[in-house]
């Protein structure tokens, strides 16, 4: 795809995050909304991947261990055609297969159930290994949140891919600065986090812009170069990115916007598609 | 009387991870720095490409065994009882338990009968924790002959199992052409007519000695071995409960939510009987021999005779 196009389809991306968590009542869009680039990238650009085909051993993997941002996921994964995008309004609801964080048992497509912060980086890993052990093409990509650093099985995991020289996994870091309680810096902080990955024998490569398709695009390219250790791409982002009123909001972290705050919402969005179609 | 044969089952584990090895390369071996404790060394030597060290962080092995099942390989996850269990819960019960993943836990140095290291590492609520987590598999053999027969049938079940395993050298008492081992189904190695003993791991060679003793005395006690706990053989314990009218589980347990707690509340539900449960009494361990420790806490044969005995009266 174009950048013009991926810029497209992520704004698509946000109208289903914001319409499902508008619909559940309930979710989290900030960082969803952060995110939603890099979840189009991968599903639309990046991950080798064919959603009727959901099992093929040879697929690329994707976890997302910040399984909170479920919307965000699902939205990409309805746009590439997993399940219908109308299926996004049942988010969190009773018999839906979209459950509040990711369920692998109700959507195949899903590489692994997840939502329980810090353990989804240690099943991409695990997939990783087994890719190696098999000499398998196949890479294995994990999106966590940068308040999800704080968990100790996170550096567990990573001691591990470094040791094991897993250059197939790709580790994303969403750094959107927030977390529940407040800036991820005034919480706990997880910085440097370069410094972190780095000394954990990754390859590290810091994304200014991760809402910027094409900083994404020379992230992965990269990304896929390494030989001989993980990569870690950080990408600073904006909570929230692309609704007016929830960017660099801690307060729309976990909640859903009520009728009024939904259409201005999608105004927002509207916006910025008619703007991207004028280009 | 000749010399019993005694093996520790943990024992049995790290051979039978050998055996199935060689019959399937899609298994792998997990551990936590503990090769040597667990027996799993025994695997690594044989097949080094296929042992992976985790190192000590078996929250992390747990998640990397989730991952690694997804592909079709068939991991077997190895470390203490208190860490699989106790440490590592959480990661047990949402990468592996809610997924219901194809993996199989190897929980060795469970129990009391650890010995010297003490209540630091004596897991005697390991059983309680896993009977939570839906659909888990949780076997406690009692001797090497049934050990290798859980770790084959764990490998042929497609879903989570835990098994859990001992320390300490124990005598084999299933070595007979008869022996047969199937998932859920418990084994009445002894009939009886006044008590039932249901025990599980251990405590089954140790109710087998009771109700010797309490035969010597004119008490006819029913032995059923209970080696999965989950799922329960409910039918066995509802039937033997229903002739015997009292029953006793004896286990190197807590007696909260072990095989008494299992127990209990089947009967509860489907047959009523007053039951005494046999176990670690809510408290924590301590140092010493294992036999010293079965001793103390009652769970040796003459411990558990006693205190058949004292509830009949």
């Amino acid at each position: 795809m174009t950048t013009l196009e991926l810029q497209k389809m992520a704004n698509e991306v946000r109208k289903g995050i914001v319409t499902a968590v508008h619909s559940a009542k309930a979710g989290h869009p900030g960082g969803s909304l952060s995110a939603a680039d890099v979840f189009t990238y991968l599903y639309f650009e990046e991950l080798n991947i064919d959603p009727k085909d959901p099992k093929n051993p040879d697929r690329d993997r994707f976890v997302l261990s910040k399984g909170h941002t479920a919307p965000g996921y699902y939205s990409a994964m309805a746009h590439r055609g997993y399940f219908p995008v109308e299926e996004l309004k049942t988010l969190r609801k009773v018999g839906s297969r979209l459950q509040g964080h990711p369920s692998m048992h109700y959507v195949d497509g899903i590489d692994m159930s997840s939502g329980s912060l810090g353990q989804g980086i240690s099943a991409a890993v695990g997939m990783a290994m087994s890719g190696k052990m098999d000499n398998k093409s196949y890479r294995v990509y994990t999106l966590l949140g940068d308040g999800e650093l704080e968990e100790g099985q996170v550096w567990e995991a990573a001691m591990f891919a470094g040791f094991r020289k897993l250059d197939n996994l790709c580790v994303i870091v969403d750094n959107n600065g927030l977390q529940i309680d407040g800036p991820v810096d005034e919480v706990c902080s997880p910085y440097p986090i370069d410094k972190k990955f780095e000394a954990f024998n990754f390859h590290v490569i810091n994304v200014a812009d991760g809402n910027d398709m094409d900083q994404l695009r020379a992230a992965f390219a990269e990304a896929r170069t390494v030989k001989g250790m993980p990569t870690a791409i950080i990408m600073k982002t904006v909570k929230g990115k692309g609704v007016s009123f929830m960017e660099n909001s801690v307060a729309w972290h976990g909640v859903a916007p009520n009728d009024e705050q939904y259409a201005v919402a999608m105004a927002d969005l509207e916006k910025v598609g008619e703007a991207l179609c004028q280009k | 009387m000749s010399e019993v044969k005694k093996v520790a089952t943990r024992e049995s584990y790290g051979k039978a991870l050998v055996e199935l090895g060689k019959l399937h390369e899609n298994l792998v071996v997990l551990d936590a720095d503990l090769a040597g404790a667990t027996k799993t060394g025994l695997f690594k030597k044989e097949f080094p490409e296929r042992h992976i060290d985790c190192g000590i962080a078996e929250c992390n092995m747990m998640g990397i065994a989730a991952g690694i099942s997804t592909t079709g390989k068939v991991p077997f996850a190895s470390t203490f009882a208190m860490f699989a269990a106790g440490r590592a819960f959480e990661q047990v019960r949402n990468s592996i338990g809610y997924p219901h993943m194809n993996v199989k836990i190897g929980a060795t140095h469970a129990g009391i009968s650890v010995g010297e290291d003490g209540a630091s590492h004596q897991a005697n609520e390991d059983i309680a924790l896993m009977r939570t987590i839906p659909g888990m598999v949780i076997i406690n053999p009692s001797d090497d002959i049934e050990a290798r027969a859980a770790v084959f049938a764990a490998y042929e079940y497609e879903g989570p199992v835990y098994m859990r395993f001992g320390r300490f050298a124990v005598p084999v008492i299933n070595d007979n052409p008869d022996y047969k081992f199937e998932i859920g189904k418990g084994v009445t190695l002894r009939e009886g007519t006044d008590v039932t003993i249901i025990a599980t791991g251990l405590c089954v060679n140790s109710a087998l000695e009771a109700a010797e003793k309490l035969a010597a005395d004119g008490v006819s006690a029913k032995v059923i071995n209970i080696h999965t706990i989950k799922p329960l053989d409910e039918d066995l314990v509802v039937e033997a409960a229903k002739a015997t009218g009292k029953v006793v589980t004896v286990e190197e347990h807590s007696v909260i939510g072990g095989l008494g707690g299992a127990v209990c509340e089947t009967l509860s539900a489907k047959a009523p009987t007053p039951v005494l449960r046999i176990g670690i009494q809510d408290v924590f361990g301590e140092s010493g021999s294992a036999a010293a420790l079965l001793q103390k806490y009652q769970l040796d044969g003459e411990g558990v005779y006693q205190q058949v005995k004292a509830w009949l009266a």
